[in-house]
């Protein structure tokens, strides 16, 4: 897995994101390969959310520069829905509701737009119903409008469930694992590893060491006022994280 | 149109006697031969503008009983006495003198395909609808095409005493039915446009369906909405029989082809003790129609009524289709879904009036405004005293989308019985951002998920439609979507 092409990769190249004219994050560069799991943590408001959504194209966070590809494609220069067709995912931190729209349904024509395999109702509906049994939610979800009434814990399992059947070479999971209980965590976990050994890159944004347990990061990075700090590979900045909090880390105090 | 904010009631509270049947007498041969058959052999086209003699006139070629002419006069009288109304859409730019109120057409008049505006032809052709239908639709085909639909239908259900064809034919054939019923619900001086069709109404539906009968299919009258001919001033008549269930759909499913520019129909429901009728309308006119109609009920002990109203298109609209609870237990049930466009003004809403104990009513509303588009609910709840246990429910919600486009909740409540029950509840959001986003990150287009937001906005409504309609109207609604965005 890791000795995967260039240009296969997820490659971050001192990427800069404005927020209303304040830059939020400050020249930050990563590569995750096929098959890795990389982890960002950091403290709340240093820019991880803010690097999130610009890499996946959000309006509000378009004022950008640097690169973000995948490959050789550019993703700053392309659109959301254009970045999803180049292999890229994000679980999002508060996915929206869009009542009236069943979530079967949805994913259905999304899973046509990504250009995936066509797959027969009756297939389609095993599949959904297997995904959704996996993140521990019930069949009948997948009536359910997308996302409406769901509670906080049933929309990250749902993005889970999303992000299996929406099969991204890269995704960026953030906050993945807030608002679960253990045995949803270890759900979660489970579904994002078979992904990740069947080839998907992952960037996990979380605050807490629990998630990475389940799910064994290749690399650690801390990031601090919009840059990444530390980098360091395997767990070894996670736990002293979670022994001695993010000064610990940084050996200093850290900003936002 | 409704006399909305007027809250008193319409001579609906009793029904009139049976009159006997009038004869057509008192009509000469002479006049007769230009009653409705020959529409071939005898073009008719009102000159402009609306007199005592055109309706006269109008009358004498239909082969009217008097009766119907004194209706007519009557409603002239008032529409030339009564004011525009002075709220909701700017109606200042109709030039009453311009119109024709009346038009009979016939092979010679008629245009031919070419003639249709391309845009026209090319939403008929998006919408799939077969070449003869095309025709029809773009007023094209010759008028009795209409009757033929009724007639195909009318044989299935003859048998058990239904009636289910146009207003014309039902005048001449069951004119005591008519007399009963015409103008009962919606008198001609409710307002200046029920006053007006009551003057020059011409065709519309008839269904009559006898005490205790129920018909499980849907009576439908597909394309009769020609507003080259006929489709001007309809005049529909819905009587359900005691305990009798029926379910009229109305549409048109491609934007009506009209050459002028002003739709007034009016539409009375009857709805006897016991009875169910469902009416359903999912209509799309043109941009430069104004679309004034009235639409009521009378819902007698334990009936139920229902409207269901789709409105795309138009310049204008303003219809709030309403029931009026008579006996106990009468329950009403509205559910509108608008969507205005560019330059467009969508006022539509619904009304209920409680005049009987335990009676209940519910109305979902959703509006849709897009572009310079501008949608209202305006809606009325009326309790009358002694309405005890009355219970009403009215929900709407707005859909905006852009920063130009506008929505207007006007709700109206007029409670005179403490014993009752009544709730509001609104919503107005506009097509985030964050949803947007969400969707497209998901792989979807902009227009896509805008699309589907929007259609899933109207999917409480869309679910209660006959499976043909809630394919047109999604279809529609995707029509009016294209470019939204970008």
């Amino acid at each position: 897995m890791k000795n995967t092409p260039t240009e296969k990769n997820l490659v971050l190249d001192n990427l800069y994101v404005r927020v209303e004219g304040k830059r939020i994050v400050r020249g930050v560069s990563l590569t995750v390969r096929p098959g890795e799991i990389h982890a960002l943590m950091g403290p709340n408001g240093t820019g991880k959310s803010s690097l999130a959504l610009a890499l996946m194209g959000h309006p509000r966070y378009d004022d950008v520069e640097g690169s973000a590809r995948i490959g050789d494609t550019e993703l700053l220069d392309l659109n959301p829905d254009e970045r999803a067709r180049a292999g890229l995912f994000l679980a999002m931190q508060a996915p929206a509701e869009i009542p009236g729209v069943p979530m079967a349904d949805f994913l259905r024509t999304a899973r046509r737009e990504l250009g995936l395999e066509d797959l027969s109702g009756m297939k389609f509906n095993r599949r959904m119903k297997s995904e959704l049994g996996l993140m521990g939610l019930d069949g009948a979800f997948a009536g359910r409008y997308l996302n409406e009434g769901f509670s906080g814990g049933e929309k990250k399992r749902a993005e889970v469930v999303q992000l299996r059947l929406l099969e991204p070479k890269f995704a960026v999971l953030d906050e993945i694992d807030s608002g679960l209980d253990i045995d949803a965590l270890v759900a979660v976990a489970r579904g994002i590893g078979e992904l990740v050994a069947a080839g998907t890159g992952v960037l996990v944004i979380t605050h807490y060491r629990r998630l990475l347990d389940h799910l064994p990061p290749d690399m650690v990075h801390i990031m601090s006022g919009g840059e990444i700090v530390r980098s360091s590979p395997g767990m070894e900045l996670a736990n002293t994280l979670e022994a001695g909090g993010y000064e610990a880390v940084v050996g200093r105090e850290v900003t936002a | 149109m409704d006399n909305l904010p007027n809250t008193g009631r319409p001579g609906a509270g009793t029904l009139p006697d049976t009159a006997p049947p009038p004869g057509l007498g008192d009509e000469s041969r002479d006049e007769y031969r230009y009653g409705f058959h020959d529409p071939e052999e005898y073009v008719y086209r009102a000159p402009r503008g609306l007199t005592k003699e055109i309706v006269e006139e109008i009358s004498r070629r239909k082969g009217e009983p008097a009766w119907m002419l004194e209706k007519r006069l009557e409603g002239l009288r008032l529409f030339q006495r009564k004011p525009l109304p002075r709220w909701g859409a700017d109606l200042s730019d109709i030039d009453f003198d311009r119109i024709h109120y009346y038009i009979k057409p016939s092979e010679g008049e008629e245009r031919s395909w070419d003639d249709v505006p391309a845009n026209i032809k090319k939403t008929f052709d998006r919408l799939g609808i077969p070449e003869a239908e095309k025709k029809w639709l773009a007023g094209v085909g010759a008028q009795y095409e209409s009757e033929t639909v009724y007639h195909n239908l009318k044989r299935e259900w003859v048998e058990k005493g239904v009636v289910f064809t146009d207003m014309d034919t039902a005048l001449r054939e069951r004119p005591e039915i008519v007399k009963q019923f015409f103008g009962t619900i919606i008198p001609a001086g409710d307002n200046k446009f029920a006053a007006l069709n009551t003057a020059v109404w011409s065709g519309g539906s008839f269904v009559y369906v006898p005490a205790g009968v129920t018909v499980d299919i849907p009576l439908q009258a597909y394309f009769r909405i020609n507003a080259r001919d006929m489709g001007q001033f309809e005049r529909t008549m819905i009587i359900g029989g005691p305990g009798a269930t029926l379910h009229y759909v109305e549409g048109c499913t491609a934007p009506t082809y009209s050459s002028d520019s002003l739709h007034a129909a009016v539409v009375e429901v009857i709805a006897l003790p016991g009875s169910r009728v469902r009416y359903t309308t999912i209509q799309n006119w043109s941009h430069n129609v104004y679309n004034l109609v009235t639409k009521r009920a009378a819902a007698y002990e334990g009936a139920t009524v229902e409207w269901v109203d789709g409105n795309l298109g138009s310049k204008v609209t303003m219809k709030y289709p309403s029931v009026y609870l008579l006996g106990r237990g009468a329950h009403a049930e509205v559910l509108s879904v608008a969507m205005a466009n560019d330059g467009q003004y969508i006022d539509a809403g619904a009304k209920a009036v409680h005049a009987a104990p335990d009676t209940t009513s519910s109305v979902v509303s959703k509006s849709i405004s897009k572009g310079t588009g501008r949608a209202g609910y305006r809606g009325l709840v009326q309790v009358e005293e002694g309405a005890t246990g009355a219970k009403a429910a009215v929900r709407c919600d707005a859909l905006i989308m852009g920063e130009k486009a506008r929505s207007d909740t006007y709700p109206y409540m007029d409670v005179r019985e403490e014993e009752s029950n009544i709730e509001h509840e609104a919503t107005v959001s506009r097509v985030g951002e964050e949803q947007l986003f969400y969707l497209t990150s998901r792989g979807l287009s902009e227009e896509e998920a805008a699309l589907m937001i929007v259609n899933g906005f109207i999917e409480p409504i869309v679910k209660e439609l006959p499976m043909e309609y809630a394919v047109e109207l999604n279809r529609l609604i995707e029509m009016e979507m294209e470019g939204s965005v970008g």
